[in-house]
């Protein structure tokens, strides 16, 4: 592992966002919209916006870093670039590196931005740690990194990788335990929900807003969170042959 | 073949290479040397990109031997001492040229304000690729290539669509570096560059027709004109 190379293409992925401000801004502004939307809707339940606008804190970084990551990595695929890559010293690994940590600096910004908005003027009361919460946020990206590499591995085409974004993601939204929670979910649906790692990202999500303090269940699911994302990134690098067709 | 002198750089023997259960390469032996210009060509859909990716180590399906610099395509040694520039440019369209090649540089090592200048890319260099015209693109994937010195060069139709007089530069460029000791294998399926290379590696449907200078070419062929002495090789063959 050369962290130079590591560094290098963390730096070259920011760069490229940095020329294309409008997707950032999209990623940064949005979170915030829907933030205030939902507080808009549950005007007068601020039980029922507590319970809710958490959990989406912790949907956010896996939307916006699937889709980057899974339409980015398929870039390189089809432009070539992952090619040429592939025949220079650079690893894999760093490769996959250089992409995580520049998303995970990315999800961090926008949690920063979308809890400071979220806890502050729209007043959501959560009683853990703030920074707690923006690592889960960072460990929701990498999880995010990892699915959207996952998928670009599968897809020949931009129209089919998005195409996965609601085979992935949503699923993963209906049983984390947003709308119904998952202890009161059909036995089945339960132990489904049992294997995704958005539903530990939530459960850390309720911990952070219902205890003071930082737990053993909340970094338990910080840590299979985090377990999660690194299986997804190591099937996803077995998916960068250097050898294609 | 080879004169007093060369080193023979890459070594190929009974290569064969299947794509999708259809043989694209066939039993090629071939080899090319450090301070000579090598020329690959043929029609399109000969096999040339398909050589040029096994030798970078990229392609799949891959039967019989090549040696880079003594060591196996692919290896960790080779990928530091190997530019690969690829038929289509595979370069990053949002970003600036200089910001392409500074970050190709970090993964070799490597100089970027001279390759720049070798390219004559140099009043490019804050534009952003997307903006560029194709033969500007294709210099900032050669850039690419050049960047960290490397030993071995594989150029994929590098002249494609440029304008006469950089075609020319070009081919000076090309001289320039095999003077340096640079092994380059450059492909393209216009027969007339042949005449700038030093050994001509001629390919059709997957198999070579002859490996021979171009003054060699002619000699056998009788004829001056590189497309014709195609034509005979071919008849002959």
């Amino acid at each position: 592992m050369s962290p130079a190379r590591t560094l290098a293409t963390a730096r070259r992925v920011l760069l490229q966002l940095r020329h294309d401000p409008r997707t950032v801004a999209l990623m940064l502004v949005v979170p915030c919209v829907l933030e205030t939307l939902l507080r808009l809707i549950f005007a007068h339940r601020r039980a029922a916006f507590d319970q809710a606008g958490g959990p989406l804190l912790a949907f956010f970084p896996l939307t916006t870093v699937f889709l980057v990551t899974s339409i980015a990595l398929l870039r390189e695929r089809v432009t070539g670039t992952l090619e040429r890559l592939l025949t220079t010293p650079l690893g894999r690994l760093e490769l996959l590196g250089g992409y995580a940590l520049s998303f995970g600096l990315l999800a961090a910004t926008q949690a920063i931005l979308v809890s400071a908005l979220t806890l502050g003027p729209l007043g959501l009361h959560i009683r853990g740690p703030v920074p707690v919460l923006v690592l889960l946020a960072v460990c929701v990206a990498l999880l995010g990194t990892g699915l959207g590499l996952l998928a670009s591995g599968f897809a020949r085409s931009e129209f089919q990788v998005v195409q996965f974004f609601p085979v992935i993601v949503l699923p993963q939204l209906l049983l984390c335990g947003l709308l119904v929670a998952r202890q009161r979910m059909p036995v089945a649906l339960h132990a489904v929900s049992d294997f995704l790692p958005l539903s530990y990202a939530v459960d850390g999500m309720h911990h952070l807003s219902l205890q003071g303090g930082a737990g053993v269940a909340l970094w338990g699911d910080i840590a299979i969170v985090l377990a999660f994302a690194a299986g997804a990134l190591l099937l996803g690098a077995a998916t960068l042959r250097r050898r294609t067709e | 073949m080879l004169g007093v002198g060369q080193v023979t750089a890459v070594q190929i023997d009974g290569l064969t290479v299947e794509r999708g259960g259809r043989v694209v390469l066939s039993d090629i032996e071939a080899s090319f040397s450090a301070g000579q210009v090598t020329g690959l060509f043929g029609p399109s859909g000969s096999g040339k990109s398909t050589l040029i990716r096994s030798i970078a180590g990229v392609q799949a399906g891959v039967h019989g031997t090549i040696k880079v610099l003594g060591e196996e395509p692919g290896s960790a040694d080779v990928r530091r001492a190997l530019g690969y520039m690829t038929q289509a440019p595979s370069v990053y369209d949002d970003l600036t040229v200089l910001e392409n090649v500074r970050y190709f540089a970090a993964m070799r090592g490597g100089e970027v304000g001279s390759v720049l200048e070798r390219v004559q890319l140099v009043p490019w260099a804050h534009q952003l690729v997307r903006n560029l015209s194709g033969g500007q693109r294709a210099r900032v994937s050669l850039a690419a290539a050049l960047v960290g010195n490397p030993r071995v060069l594989l150029l994929d139709e590098p002249t494609v669509g440029l304008d006469p007089l950089l075609r020319r530069d070009l081919w000076r460029l090309f001289r320039e570096l095999v003077s340096e000791g640079v092994a380059l294998l450059v492909s393209s399926h216009v027969l007339d560059e042949g005449r700038r290379c030093d050994e001509l590696i001629l390919l059709r449907e997957g198999r070579i027709l002859a490996q021979l200078s171009p003054e060699e070419l002619s000699r056998r062929t009788g004829t001056d004109d590189l497309d014709e002495a195609f034509i005979r090789l071919i008849e002959r063959a």
